[in-house]
């Protein structure tokens, strides 16, 4: 425990010091705002949810300057990589073929089931048509399954397919989908859930170590004394540290 | 009712459609300059410059505007970026690519990490106006070609004949009688402008449509006052109505420009104007 106060204490330091060019320099934190209870827009169209949370907590304990910005989940990355903002915390799961392109720190929640909403229990899992957002782990698992894929730009049009009968089930995270599935009579969630990826983690440029670390240290701290979990808590995710 | 209305994600789409206006009437004018200058460049007696409007003309055209958006102001970005970062840090080693990456120093950034975010979000709103106006003015350049080889030959040869030089050919008897011909192309093109807005957002820049989309996405009662089924409907189906009056309006107008630019020119509408006023 002392050791690990006194590693991210150099940590930190060494940090600042590397970190001279960026002095002053706010981070600008990016996120999609359309996938609750991970990050949405409220009624003042202001970025909340348990990403919003966690990131104001973390800039906190790293000492840093933060604002907040929306980009399309399907530009996400290359908006990252391009330099318009620093940090993706959307929801985003570690997987290895991200980690090729943009860096992640480590996770900030625990692997969340992936689940099935759907119109009727007896809904084709296997081979009927499933319903994802593009460029997410559940559109990966789809493909890779027999079924057919339907990929959409946003989680809203994926309920929207499901709704209609362009599709016969979506597949997402299992908290986007609780409140969903409470909230409309007309859906309901499968028994059957998938476990995909290896938690959410912040993503960062490769060549921007140094935030990494700060960032590393901060979500560290926030395990060792629950402050996580009770966020985690708060906005319903399944998974304690 | 009333206080749902007046949510602040509300107010958003309500600021928004400001800003599409103020991007309409922004980038418009700017687009006919590119278009003008286009036109004229492509018709011009010096070969170079001939041929760099006659490529402007017929690049722009052929790609497609998704890819123009992505490709070009990424590109653009990062341009303005790299000259920065050679002149404001010239002692700075490390590469600039970097993989994937893109780094430049702190004092290069465009805007600067630390400005606010309504700076960032006027450099976006900068950025779209520059893009729209490069790929409306290469349609526009066109447009405004063909209007100028559609203005009778005997006009031009007349007006040498008075012994008038090529520039006073051209600003005196060439211009004031190509817009005839050029309003009906031009018309379109600010038909197609105005619904080409939503691009916005490929730049940053929240349209309408993005709002109208979020705000009429299913809302559950956790994470709102006001929870809603999919009321996205209601609100496309406000944006068309919004979309067609502003149509509506535009018609009108181009139809009043049309009947003050017909006077007096040696075309079917103006020789109808005449005799109805005998």
């Amino acid at each position: 425990m002392k050791n690990l106060i006194l590693t991210t204490a150099v940590l930190a330091l060494s940090a600042g010091m590397v970190m001279a060019d960026g002095h002053g320099k706010t981070i600008r934190l990016g996120t999609e705002g359309a996938y609750p209870p991970y990050n949405f827009l409220n009624d003042a169209g202001e970025v909340a949810g348990f990403e919003r949370d966690l990131g104001d907590e973390l800039c906190k304990r790293a000492e840093l300057t933060c604002e907040w910005v929306t980009n399309e989940w399907d530009s996400i990355i290359p908006n990252l990589v391009s330099g318009n903002y620093d940090v993706i915390i959307a929801g985003m799961s570690i997987t290895d073929e991200r980690d090729e392109v943009i860096d992640f720190t480590q996770n900030y929640t625990l692997p969340d089931p992936s689940a099935y909403i759907a119109t009727s229990e007896d809904a084709d899992l296997k081979g009927g048509v499933l319903a994802a957002q593009t460029n997410t782990i559940q559109a990966a698992f789809i493909a890779e399954s027999g079924a057919t894929l339907v990929e959409f730009a946003t989680p809203e049009e994926t309920i929207a397919a499901v709704k209609n009968g362009e599709a016969d089930a979506v597949l997402a995270d299992k908290a986007f989908l609780t409140p969903i599935a409470e909230s409309d009579a007309d859906l309901i969630m499968l028994e059957q859930e998938e476990l995909l990826g290896g938690g959410i983690g912040l993503g960062l440029r490769e060549s921007d170590g140094e935030l990494k670390e700060k960032f590393n240290a901060a979500i560290a701290t926030m395990k060792e004394d629950g402050s996580l979990n009770e966020l985690l808590t708060k906005w319903e995710i399944s998974g304690q540290f | 009712m009333a206080c749902y209305l007046t949510t602040g994600k509300h107010m958003s789409i309500y600021t928004s459609v400001l800003t599409v206006l103020l991007l309409l009437g922004i980038t418009a004018p700017i687009a006919l300059a590119f278009g003008f200058g286009g036109a004229t460049a492509a018709r011009s007696q010096i070969t170079p410059l001939r041929w760099f409007g006659k490529t402007y003309i017929a690049l722009v055209r052929g790609v497609p505007d998704i890819a123009f958006f992505l490709f070009f102001v990424i590109a653009l970005d990062q341009a303005v970026e790299y000259l920065r970062h050679k002149v404001l840090c010239p002692g700075w080693e490390a590469p600039i690519r970097q993989g994937n990456d893109f780094v430049v120093c702190q004092a290069a950034k465009m805007p600067l990490g630390n400005a606010p975010q309504w700076v960032h979000e006027s450099y976006g709103f900068g950025l779209a106006v520059l893009t729209f106006a490069i790929v409306f003015g290469a349609f526009a350049a066109n447009v405004l070609f063909g209007a100028m080889r559609a203005v009778p030959r005997a006009q031009l040869e007349t007006a040498e004949a008075y012994g008038m030089s090529q520039r006073q050919t051209f600003w005196r008897v060439l211009v004031p009688q190509m817009w005839v011909y050029a309003l009906p192309g031009l018309s379109n093109l600010w038909m197609v402008l105005i619904k080409a807005t939503p691009l916005l957002f490929l730049l940053g820049v929240e349209d309408i449509v993005y709002w109208a989309r979020e705000l009429g996405g299913t809302k559950t009662p956790r994470f709102t006052d006001y929870p809603h089924g999919d009321w996205r409907m209601w609100y496309f189906l406000a944006l068309l109505v919004f979309y067609l009056l502003f149509t509506r309006v535009s018609e009108i107008v181009m139809a009043r420009i049309m009947s003050r630019l017909t006077h007096g020119q040696a075309t079917a509408g103006g020789e109808a104007q005449r005799k109805a006023a005998a």
